[in-house]
């Protein structure tokens, strides 16, 4: 891979520091009047999720990673991996439980999402920032309660818990941001 | 094709054009003679933190490349040893791998040489310019010292290297970063002083360590030797830089020499000397205070904008 200078790197930009693929958020270029210029970069392991400050010296340079992200498409898991699929070349690619993480919450087969491949082998997926997922149990509801109030957890098809208005039953389908994990509304069937 | 059109707006090119005007009369009313003095040099710097750029070809170029310059201010002093009295100079300066919101590799600079005052009289004027340009506000001036005495509880004068590393680790993540005490200084001044100074408003910062007074004369304050150095911050930006200039000769060369040292150390080429100024300075220098103040980042300050980008009419990504 190309060497990257600190001048040239951008938010996005992967590189490799410590052994580990990290991503640039942000690179502030900073320099008193007379002395030694720094970079103050934002950067985000990509294994293991720390987003942290670190300062070089301006001028110095890191090595890119073979890093991309893809939208793929979730076919199915059988308990060990996590399948997905390249939508244009038919691609599968396996991820195992470390790459997955939480997101297998938020995962519904033939679902969009985004996986970012390190040196061709799935690295993290990020599922859609909103998803529809059915509901499989809750407390039932209060008939007529459709105005602010009180809330109820609801066990969604993948898992997943999230607080729902006490009027939605089981077996409606709800759509959930996965950023925040937070209930949206209901989807009509 | 790439975008033609300028990064600035229309606005900001008539409020340079405007503050160019004001200060062409506020050195008019001083009696203050402007100068042009030439941008390519047959001599480079040798400031290890300054990296020069080169015109390498052409058929002027009889003996050796030369060098688009850093700062007027070789060029300059050579003017006020040949009796010039008090002058200034609007003028290009480039600086190789500087960019960023408040960097551009090309940017113009006001330099401004004052024989007779000292580097406090300087700041009160550079004070009165920076007023006559934005309004009228306070000032307040620091001692490099105090700074740190204040931000972080340590004297940048005796703290040994130990401290310094470790109050930078709570700061940021050095990861590999090594060198010496300068180094970790400059770490701390950018990482948590420079921070502080954007609640100060029109600030000064004076007296740096010796081994930073760069091209200013040294002095004997509270025990410890300072350079007589200033820099203005105006709300955290850096502006400007002034010296009580160093008039020894003997001194000068021997800060050129540890420079190329240092230089030679960090795997940097060597730059010759400017013995045309170390000759200016056996002739004659007078007493004098000068200062560098960034053109662009005081229009920074006066349009509100918070990136130079948007205030060159075609910044280095443009041209």
């Amino acid at each position: 891979m190309a060497n990257f200078s600190t001048n040239e790197f951008r938010p996005g930009l992967k590189v490799m520091l410590d052994g580990d693929p990290c991503s640039i958020l942000e690179n502030e270029f900073v320099k008193p009047g007379k002395g030694q210029a720094f970079n103050r970069v934002r950067m985000r392991n990509l294994k293991t999720g720390r987003v942290w400050e670190r300062t070089f010296k301006s001028g110095e340079s890191l090595e890119g990673a073979d890093v991309m992200d893809r939208s793929m498409e979730y076919l199915y898991t059988d308990g060990e991996f996590w399948y997905f699929m390249e939508p244009d070349t038919f691609e599968q690619h396996q991820a195992d439980a470390k790459a997955v993480g939480d997101s297998y919450l938020w995962l519904k087969e033939q679902d969009g999402c985004e996986v970012t491949l390190y040196n061709g082998t799935p690295l993290s997926v990020a599922p859609a920032n909103f998803v529809e997922l059915e509901i499989v149990e809750t407390d039932p509801g209060l008939k007529g309660d459709t105005a602010q109030g009180g809330s109820k957890p609801a066990k969604l098809s993948t898992g997943a818990v999230v607080k729902v208005p006490l009027f939605v039953t089981t077996g409606e389908v709800i759509r959930v941001d996965t950023r925040t994990g937070e209930y949206q509304n209901r989807v009509s069937k | 094709m790439s975008d033609w059109r300028p990064g600035a707006a229309l606005a900001q090119l008539r409020q340079r054009a405007q503050l160019l005007a004001q200060i062409r009369a506020f050195f008019a009313a001083r009696g203050v003679l402007e100068v042009e003095t030439p941008l390519l040099c047959s001599r480079g710097i040798t400031d290890p933190a300054i990296e020069p750029l080169l015109v390498e070809r052409g058929e002027s170029l009889t003996h050796a490349p030369r060098f688009l310059q850093t700062s007027p201010e070789y060029a300059m002093k050579r003017l006020l040893a040949a009796g010039s009295g008090p002058i200034y100079q609007i003028c290009k300066a480039f600086r190789d791998g500087e960019a960023g919101r408040r960097h551009n590799p090309e940017f113009t600079l006001l330099e401004w040489y004052r024989p007779g005052m000292d580097h406090h009289a300087l700041m009160a004027e550079v004070a009165a310019l920076v007023c006559s340009c934005l309004g009228e506000r306070p000032w307040q001036a620091f001692t490099y010292r105090e700074l740190f005495q204040r931000c972080l509880q340590l004297d940048p004068f005796t703290a040994d290297i130990a401290t310094l590393q470790r109050t930078a680790r709570q700061l940021t993540d050095p990861g590999t970063l090594a060198g010496g005490r300068d180094l970790w200084l400059d770490l701390l001044l950018t990482h948590a002083v420079e921070p502080w100074l954007a609640g100060q408003g029109l600030c000064f910062v004076y007296d740096y360590p010796a081994s930073q007074a760069a091209l200013a004369r040294l002095a004997q304050r509270d025990g410890e030797v300072v350079g007589e150095r200033f820099e203005l911050y105006i709300d955290g930006v850096e502006v400007a830089n002034g010296y009580h200039e160093l008039d020894d000769v003997v001194e000068q060369r021997a800060r050129f020499e540890a420079d190329n040292r240092q230089r030679a150390a960090a795997g940097q080429p060597e730059r010759p000397l400017d013995e045309a100024l170390l000759a200016a300075l056996a002739a004659g220098l007078p007493a004098v205070s000068g200062v560098a103040l960034g053109l662009d980042r005081l229009l920074l300050l006066a349009s509100g904008e918070t990136d130079i980008r948007r205030l060159l009419a075609f910044s280095w990504e443009r041209c």
